[in-house]
């Protein structure tokens, strides 16, 4: 079925057909897979020759999108993580190419860091990740990790010939590639080897740790944060390390953390290299922290706030906690041992008189029997419940100067004057972050009744406070509300601002990865930092070893090849991107461990669909227990969509997304409007008299939508990290964020979705490395686009761009793409409603300021007036991509490797079938009543949005997709609201009467209002598909 | 400290204080205020203690009134009690902080933690604070100011405590109260109404609103006297007073209601918040 197809579904025809030809290659390559990781065969060959033609294919197709289907999996995946990395050649136009380099160079520098691996040293980034899998698979066997030097020498001839190789085929190729790059490959081994040599200076890094002993270590003194960080998170044994940070003390007053994108020297200047390791994001649930051992240093870092006075507590809090302390660090209370006299060694408060260590004692003799851990996860459930815990506090002064203090905490900022919260602004409210000078500006949005969003601005002590402030709040926000990092903001010519985005692993993401721990229980040693001085001895075998290996900066030929010394080749060969090899040299555990540590999306194909499911299932576990837990704001706003008449499904669907809410915490106090939502009250007593808010109706919901809004975006990211469907993006978002431009990966990932949210902050990006970016914007907002279809989305691009005035104000980018947001394919037709109900006049064009609503009414045109097949297209490629299960960010060691084959079939399937769309041979019709009125919207000058709002909403035989905008114009408000409706089901359903019952709704649903216009778009399959 | 909320209306005990005969004359800080039927008020005042007593099973201490103090059974504006502590604070009216002492005592003698209040600057009526079993809001109203605000914060350290303007001659309390351990309930005045904006601006933790018609309906105090499977009471205006907010009270769910009048005791600015004070002596336990 093909009539009329828009540029966007050209495109997209065309990768359908190569994802038809993938789907064909398919066996050919899981078979190749299987035999190379099988066992050992001759992978290098496999290795060498899969890039040739890859790159050959390249010339044909620029669109790299096509190449995958020689790609085994594995690589594919590098291919854009590979783009990451490339950063600095900002002309990597070459996704595949730049791949084959990087691995290449990645295998060079890889040998010689199986040692550091070993230790620990981690930046195990997923791409390293491949390339661990990658080496084992060579040397048929991974555990020869230690001081076999053979093996090693072997591998560098083999990479010497590849990357030869490569840089001929790079010649005539890769033209653009980014120069340093290029280089690096044509100097071939032995000058990269002579690198080696010269640049293994290091410095000794010191690090304080939660305990208060002292880790020191030496690092390659171009070495990023990450290195460090690693280092000490392997030290430590930790597995769940993005909770925690570095800090350096940058002046008396301030700390800094350290940045483990950046290099450390950067960030350091002339201090010295001294840090201190800590909480940075404090779990707002501790008890869904996977391992005692991230328990307890959380404890560590609580008692330390504690004891200083960071975290206040009432005198009970402070002896209660205090004996919890006791009784995880001393045991059961016994008279005989623990005197009186030894309390003195604990600090259960920044004054400890007397009384309250006596307290600490009785309530000590209460937890008997509680062990250490028991004892720990009782400290915390009461230490979390504290108002000021993970709340970091900076000092400013508002606009009359007056002195405050604004508190960073997962759900948003506070202020505080004094002790008092005088303000709140939940992440939800906040449309813009930024700094300039020694200004810290927060952008809101439109309170209830306002008509315009304000910015609110705050004077900070120096510039340099202002800018930790911003970057604490983007990490913040980040951490804590998204689903995956956003991905910098693609570097301008000649703009200002910090480009600073938060690159390490959202809460969601870390969770995520959590569930995957699969170790048993390390064994620690839980010490006072008072008390004890421990040596650092006995600890980790890992980092004896290492710092002997540190003293031996040897070329990598010898058995310190596996030394510090190849680290510096990853510096110079990577620009921007290093990544340190990482070889298992720990057996099978210590891989595992990684694998699920880090970014493991390389690896994501090498899951077992077993293990998805399983993940998947754990998620769900998650889900439910968070559903205890689950807020107001769920039941609110369902009872407020089914108040607008959504079916009651809706919840169902919703309740999903309680993982990221109850965390997230949109704080949903609700305002009294919504008191209608009141649980236990009847729908029909809402509107009682006596309980009637100063609104009704439809205007109630519209006057919540800010939150609504929000939460709907909520939920839409837990349902699309439940189809597992944005694991890609996760990856992307992820993998991205240290350094690549949108751009690249766009290409590399047309079906990513989370690209949209580069558009939104290009305005605020900068060109700019340097630490000292006078400003920095960050419009802290997700941007969960639901089934968006990239090329979809690059026309909106185009859209704003045309209006650059307005681009630069883009607040908000949601893509709400209904026709391929839930459609569900159920049966043999599908009928689209769009009803639009309007107040007062329609605007069709909306300042792009809201591009919610742009998006929207824009498809909505587009809709009407051209092609249907597009739309046809959109359903179905969506609906598929659905269905299929795609990967998680966790991965498996190299054991599963039979398994891989499974899942790279798989996942490629993934890809085909998403691309054979039109399978259902069906007849469209569209009709379109309207009332005359509608016209004058089209070209009727915007007003301003006041909101916007998108609902959706299902049951079994029809998806109501609701837009509410309200927008002003010239005085007027008006408001209007958009559903789509899409019935679908086979021949039992009558589809006239559902259209006409689904307008009817509509119109009893909102009494007040009109509906405008009606456009009927029925498809009907004409006979079976054929494949 | 226990599950979020928890904390929120367990008691043991309640203190109330007499029904002086100078309320009714409109002497001391009543100015202004319309004469009252003092006998209809102390009719009212020994329902209420009665009421603790028997229907919500609360060891009832009962102040003798003093003619000195007019104003002295308003005894929720002397003292904020939350677990063992007591802030024993100094109210707007200079009149009435001799009212203190007394409360004091007896608080102290209950084994509670006393707090003082020191600053000559800082005012703060009891009823200006409510807490939701997770948090503090205290009103900046008339009667309380910033500083004072502060002593709860600093009295109540493991609590957020925020700020909500309030408008009006009002008191914070007067306007709304908690009808469970995740529900607010408000008048639906525009003071009223106002207030649970900022509220729900300033907090962390999700809440239900209930709004009633009348914002005296909102004051109303949400108990627990402890026995497990016993479900917590709520202390209300009853019909007799407020007869158009019977109805939305219902739909308070999990409670049971106890209605009771105070509608002559409200003249001289009472409300059920200020006419007791509910702690419990075994907070922790």
């Amino acid at each position: 079925m093909t009539t009329e197809v828009d540029s966007a579904s050209e495109v997209k025809k065309e990768s359908d057909q190569l994802g038809a030809d993938t789907a064909k290659e398919n066996p050919k390559e899981t078979a190749e897979n299987q035999q190379n990781q099988s066992s050992e065969p001759s992978p290098m060959a496999e290795s060498q020759s899969s890039p040739r033609r890859r790159q050959k294919r390249e010339k044909d197709s620029s669109e790299g999108r096509g190449i995958s289907r020689f790609i085994p999996p594995w690589l594919k995946k590098q291919k854009s993580y590979n783009l990451v990395v490339a950063k600095d050649g900002g002309d990597k136009k070459e996704p595949s190419d730049a791949v084959v380099e990087e691995q290449i160079l990645d295998k060079e520098e890889s040998l010689p860091e199986e040692e550091r691996q070993a230790k620990g040293d981690a930046e195990e980034t997923a791409q390293r990740k491949q390339q661990e899998i990658k080496v084992a698979v060579k040397e048929e066997r991974p555990s020869v990790s230690s001081a076999e030097t053979q093996p090693v020498e072997v591998k560098k001839e083999r990479n010497e010939e590849k990357v030869k190789e490569i840089a001929e085929d790079k010649s005539e190729e890769a033209a653009k590639r980014e120069t340093k790059e290029v280089q690096t490959n044509e100097l071939k081994a032995e000058k990269i080897s002579q690198k080696t040599i010269k640049k293994t200076k290091t410095v000794q890094c010191k690090v304080i740790l939660l305990d208060g002993t002292e880790y020191s270590c030496d690092l390659e003194k171009r070495a990023k944060g990450q290195v460090l960080f690693d280092k000490v998170c392997e030290h430590l044994n930790l597995l769940e390390k993005d909770y925690f940070g570095l800090l350096f003390q940058e002046s008396s007053e301030q700390k800094n953390w350290l940045d483990s994108a950046k290099e450390i020297k950067r960030q350091l200047r002339n201090l010295p290299w001294l840090f201190t390791f800590n909480v940075k994001f404090y779990p707002p649930d501790p008890s869904q922290l996977t391992e005692d051992i991230t328990r307890y240093f959380l404890c560590l870092q609580l008692r330390q706030d504690i004891a200083s006075g960071r975290l206040p507590c009432s005198f009970v809090t402070h002896a209660l906690l205090g004996s919890y302390t006791l009784q995880a660090e001393l045991g059961d209370y016994d008279p005989e041992e623990h005197g009186d006299n030894d309390l003195s060694d604990f600090q259960f408060s920044p004054t400890q008189t007397k009384e309250l260590e006596e307290k600490v004692i009785e309530l000590h003799k209460t937890h008997r029997g509680l062990s250490p851990a028991q004892a720990d996860s009782q400290f915390l459930e009461n230490a979390k419940r504290l108002s000021m815990y993970g709340v970091d506090l900076h000092h400013a002064k508002d606009s009359e100067g007056v002195d405050i203090k604004l508190g960073v905490c997962a759900n948003g900022l506070l202020i505080y004057k004094d002790r008092l919260r005088i303000n709140r602004f939940a992440w939800p409210k906040i449309l813009k972050i930024s700094y300039k000078r020694s200004n810290f500006y927060i952008k809101v949005r439109p309170a209830e009744l306002d008509q315009f969003e304000s910015t609110i601005g705050f004077k900070l002590p120096s510039h340099r406070a202002a800018k930790r402030l911003w970057k604490v709040c983007v990490e913040h926000h980040t951490f804590y509300r998204l689903v995956s990092p956003e991905q910098p903001p693609k570097a301008k010519f000649l703009t200002l601002g910090s480009k600073f985005r938060y690159s390490g692993r959202t809460q969601a993401q870390t969770r995520q990865a959590s569930t995957l721990i699969d170790r048993p229980a390390p064994h620690f040693e839980r010490t006072s930092s008072k008390r004890a001085s421990r040596t650092l001895d006995g600890d980790t075998v890992g980092v004896v070893d290492e710092s002997l290996m540190k003293d031996r900066p040897g070329p990598g030929g010898q058995v310190s090849a596996y030394g510090p010394g190849v680290v510096s080749i990853a510096i110079i060969q990577d620009g921007d991107g290093r990544r340190d090899a990482r070889i298992p040299t720990k057996g099978p555990q210590v891989q595992l461990i990684e694998g699920k540590r880090k970014g493991d999306h390389l690896f994501k194909d090498v899951l077992s669909m077993k293990e998805k499911y399983l993940m998947a299932s754990s998620r769900t576990v998650e889900e439910k227990a968070q559903e205890a837990d689950k807020s107001l704001e769920e039941e609110i706003t369902s009872i407020l969509f089914s108040e607008n008449g959504f079916s009651a499904n809706l919840k169902a669907t919703f309740t999903s997304a309680t993982t990221w809410t109850a965390e997230g915490t949109v704080v949903n106090y609700n305002v009294p409007e919504k008191l209608s939502s009141w649980p236990s009250s009847q729908s029909s007593e809402k509107r009682a008299p006596e309980s009637e808010g100063p609104y009704t109706g439809a205007s109630d919901a519209v006057k919540s939508s800010h939150e609504t809004l929000n939460i709907v975006e909520e939920k839409k990211q837990a349902e699309v990290g439940k189809d597992e469907r944005v694991i890609p993006e996760e990856m992307n978002g992820k993998e991205i964020s240290p350094g690549s431009g949108p751009g690249e990966t766009r290409k590399v990932e047309p079906l990513t979705q989370k690209d949209s949210t580069s558009l939104s902050s290009e305005s605020s990006s900068s060109s700019s490395e340097s630490e000292d970016e006078d400003v920095g914007e960050y419009r802290p907002h997700h941007h969960v686009t639901e089934g968006t279809i990239k090329e979809e989305q690059e026309e909106y691009e185009k859209e704003v761009d045309e209006e650059p005035g307005q681009a630069a104000k883009v607040v908000e980018r949601e893509e709400t793409v209904p026709e391929a947001s839930l459609v569900k394919q159920a049966g043999a037709s599908v009928t689209t409603v769009d009803t639009v109900i309007q107040e007062n006049v329609v605007t069709l064009k909306i300042p792009a300021e809201k591009s919610i609503n742009e998006g929207v009414v824009k498809q909505d045109m587009r809709e009407e007036t051209e092609d249907e097949q597009h739309k046809v297209n959109g359903e179905v490629s969506h609906v598929d991509i659905d269905v299929l299960p795609q990967i998680i960010c966790c991965s498996e060691p190299p054991v599963v490797k039979t398994e891989m084959v499974t899942i790279s079939d798989a996942s490629q399937r993934t890809e085909i079938s998403t691309k054979e769309v039109p399978i259902v041979q069906t007849e469209t019709k569209t009709i379109t009543y309207e009332s005359p009125q509608i016209d004058g919207g089209a070209g009727g000058d915007s007003g301003t949005l006041l909101t916007a709002q998108t609902i959706t909403s299902e049951s079994v035989s029809t998806t109501t997709t609701t837009h509410i905008t309200k927008t002003v114009k010239g005085g007027i408000s008006e408001t209007r609201i958009e559903k789509r409706i899409v019935i679908s089901g086979d021949a039992d359903i009558d589809h006239d009467e559902a259209l006409a019952q689904a307008i009817r709704e509509a119109r009893e649903q909102h009494p007040d209002m009109s509906v405008t216009r009606v456009v009927v778009h029925k498809e009907t399959k004409m006979e079976e598909g054929d494949e | 400290m226990g599950t979020p909320g928890e904390g929120l209306g367990r008691c043991s005990h309640a203190l109330i204080r007499g029904v002086p005969e100078s309320l009714a004359s409109g002497e001391g800080a009543g100015a202004g205020l319309p004469t009252l039927d003092l006998a209809k008020a102390q009719r009212e005042h020994g329902v209420l203690g009665g009421k603790l007593r028997q229907r919500l099973g609360l060891q009832l201490l009962e102040l003798p009134p003093e003619e000195s103090l007019p104003l002295g059974p308003l005894l929720g504006d002397i003292a904020v009690i939350q677990g063992d502590t007591a802030l024993i604070t100094r109210p707007w009216s200079p009149a009435r902080r001799p009212e203190v002492d007394g409360v004091r005592k007896a608080l102290q003698d209950l084994g509670l933690r006393i707090v003082e209040m020191g600053d000559e600057s800082a005012t703060l009526d009891g009823t200006d604070v409510l807490f939701t079993g997770r948090e503090f809001f205290v009103g900046l109203s008339k009667w309380t100011n910033h500083r004072g605000a502060e002593f709860v914060a600093d009295t109540f350290r493991d609590f957020a405590v925020s700020t909500v303007p309030v408008s009006g001659p009002s008191h914070l309390r007067s306007l709304c109260g908690m009808g469970g351990p995740r529900t607010v309930v408000a008048g639906s005045s525009e003071a009223a109404q106002k207030a649970v904006r900022a509220m729900a601006m300033l907090t962390d933790h999700p809440y239900a609103s209930l709004t009633l018609p009348d914002d005296a309906a909102a004051d109303c105090l949400f108990l627990r006297p402890g026995l497990p499977g016993v479900p917590p009471f709520l202390l209300h205006r009853g019909g007799g007073d407020l007869p158009n907010s019977q109805e939305a009270l219902q739909k308070l769910s999990d409670v049971t209601l106890v209605p009771v009048s105070c509608s002559e005791l409200e003249k001289a600015g009472a409300g059920l918040s200020s006419l007791c004070l509910v702690l419990s002596t075994r907070p922790h336990s």
